[in-house]
């Protein structure tokens, strides 16, 4: 099996998110970066796939120079290899993402053959797009599941399983296709350090799409108003359990 | 005209469809437009008796053997078709797992932009939206170009209304034809979860343990007190990336959202990404060691202190004055 898994990098925000002057960006100066939760889950998934059924992986990202640490990262964890799509640091809008990422999907498959998955995240952590891999699917002409939480490969088909409200729903897709996962399909190991210095010597390709323009055309960004809330301490340690009781009881949540 | 796609499951109404008309019915009256409202396949026709007192302008009920369930490019392909027919000015449907999808696919089909989760609409030239990103932490403010606008709206920003029926929506019939790989992926069986007792999304109290818990047993006394006041038991990512507890009971960004009426969050430091998950609850008690921990800002009540010394504490006295 030959999987390709498409993966974001993201900062990695705490409690506080401070804009830059034109508020065009997150100041990430103090912040260090991180694959997206999905597609951090994209990777695992990819990599124990082929731990069973065997084949290759190669991660691929679309972003500014400094993404290789992710493409380094996912390889620590055991991918193969890696396309880093660099751009100027700009950020892309998901069309132009997905176009430039299936620009590069055709010319590798028409260089080393076909891949039978692509593995996605079911949305960036930061943009919220919910697009790139559906749109990728189209321009394929390759069946599509998103929102996925538990993958098998049966015959020639995946069978990816949704969790809804009320339960789960299956979907069946024959490869290949593209799948799109959400945290929760499995918990990503963390990269040993065997991984790490073996990583260093794995093969990074470098392309450099050209932006076609946004069609979704970030202005700025704003926080959300504040609610403005003011804490009131109840104490300090065991002592303040009186009064923590007290709040249970006038909010009517205990049974009595 | 802007056509609204509803949200069913094989015939029961999404909730969250009625916000998305709300919303839509306001942004067409700004436009001088008509709001259309699409449901999709043959069991969602009795679900046109309660859009009549939401305010839409006519019904389209599309009929095709292979969308009475739930398939996502074939939902996607007949609004495809029905927005040729109808040359809209916008297609929106609600910001969730399905709508989402299904405007994705609409967008790629038509080669458009699509704007996911939009809390404001600001038609003009240039057309202006803003959207939640960081799960809403963070607004951006956009120009979607392409015609017509694609997007989808984002969760409880606005409430839903009945409204006086001036007229009697019209229902049209549409029978779109569909290419059999449209119809390829769809839901082919489903599994009901077994019914639990008290979950995340209806106990009253959510009692949530992060880092400061320290390993999985450390859960515990949070368990005790969940079970002597009828409760559930909840994490951060850090909980459920540490295998602490299983990605169900994450409360965030990229698991569970939750709206209690009270929230006690233990060993949390309150990143963004999960106030995002809690937003929704009434009240918010912060139990944490570090007096500057970010998250006692977001909070209504704070108790400094080890969280173990406080729970046990706590459970103490509940078992001591009940």
């Amino acid at each position: 099996m030959n999987i390709l898994v498409c993966i974001k990098r993201v900062p990695d925000i705490g409690a506080k998110v401070e804009l830059t002057e034109d508020r065009r960006a997150i100041v990430t100066r103090n912040l260090g970066f991180t694959i997206s939760p999905h597609e951090e889950c994209a990777v695992e998934e990819g990599i124990q796939r082929i731990e069973k059924d065997g084949g290759d992986t190669t991660v691929l990202t679309l972003g500014p120079d400094g993404a290789e640490e992710q493409i380094r990262d996912s390889l620590a964890r055991g991918v193969e290899r890696g396309i880093l799509l660099e751009t100027g640091g700009n950020e892309w809008d998901a069309m132009e993402t997905a176009q430039a990422i299936v620009e590069a999907i055709r010319a590798r498959q028409e260089a080393a053959g076909d891949y039978d998955l692509f593995l996605f995240g079911n949305e960036a952590a930061d943009t919220g797009d919910f697009q790139v891999a559906v749109r990728v699917a189209h321009a394929l002409g390759l069946p599509c599941v998103t929102g996925v939480k538990a993958l098998e490969i049966e015959g020639g088909k995946a069978v990816a399983r949704r969790e809804i409200e009320s339960g789960w729903e299956i979907y069946e897709a024959p490869l290949p296709a593209v799948i799109a996962v959400k945290e929760g399909i499995n918990l990503p190991r963390y990269p040993s350090l065997r991984g790490t210095m073996k990583a260093k010597k794995k093969p990074v390709d470098r392309l450099h799409p050209s932006a076609t323009g946004a069609t979704l055309e970030m202005q700025r960004l704003r926080h959300p108003p504040e609610q403005g809330k003011q804490v009131e301490m109840l104490g300090k340690g065991a002592g303040a359990a009186p009064r923590v009781v007290e709040l249970l009881k006038s909010l009517e949540v205990m049974p009595s | 005209m802007i056509l609204g796609l509803v949200e069913h499951d094989r015939g029961t109404l999404e909730e969250i469809s009625l916000q998305m008309i709300a919303f839509g019915r306001d942004v067409a009256a700004h436009m001088d437009l008509p709001f259309t409202a699409v449901l999709m396949g043959e069991p969602a026709r009795p679900l046109a008796d309660t859009l009549r007192a939401h305010g839409v302008s006519s019904i389209v009920l599309v009929r095709h053997d292979g969308l009475d369930e739930y398939a996502p490019a074939g939902w996607a392909a007949a609004l495809g078709r029905l927005m040729e027919e109808k040359q809209p000015r916008m297609v929106m449907a609600a910001g969730t797992d399905r709508g989402n999808e299904v405007m994705a696919h609409v967008a790629a089909r038509a080669d458009l932009p699509m704007a996911a989760n939009c809390s404001e609409i600001h038609p003009g030239d240039p057309f202006e939206v803003t959207r939640l990103r960081w799960g809403s932490s963070l607004l951006e403010e956009a120009v979607l170009k392409g015609d017509p606008k694609l997007v989808t709206v984002a969760p409880d920003v606005f409430t839903p209304g009945e409204v006086p029926a001036t007229e009697d929506p019209v229902l049209e019939e549409f029978s779109p034809a569909l290419d059999e790989a449209d119809l390829l992926v769809r839901v082919v069986r489903r599994e009901e979860a077994a019914a639990e007792g008290i979950t995340l999304k209806t106990a009253p109290v959510v009692i949530g343990g992060g880092r400061g818990v320290g390993s999985a047993e450390g859960y515990a006394v949070l368990e005790e007190l969940a079970a002597l006041i009828g409760g559930a038991v909840g994490g951060s990512r850090i909980a459920t990336n540490n295998g602490w507890r299983p990605h169900s009971d994450q409360i965030g960004l990229t698991g569970s959202r939750i709206a209690p009426e009270l929230y006690i969050a233990c060993g949390i430091s309150g990143a963004i990404q999960h106030l995002v998950g809690c937003k929704g609850a009434k009240r918010i008690l912060v139990i944490n060691n570090d007096p500057e921990a970010p998250f006692f800002f977001k909070a209504d009540y704070g108790v400094v202190g080890d969280l173990h010394e406080v729970l046990s504490a706590i459970i103490e006295e509940i078992k001591k004055t009940t």
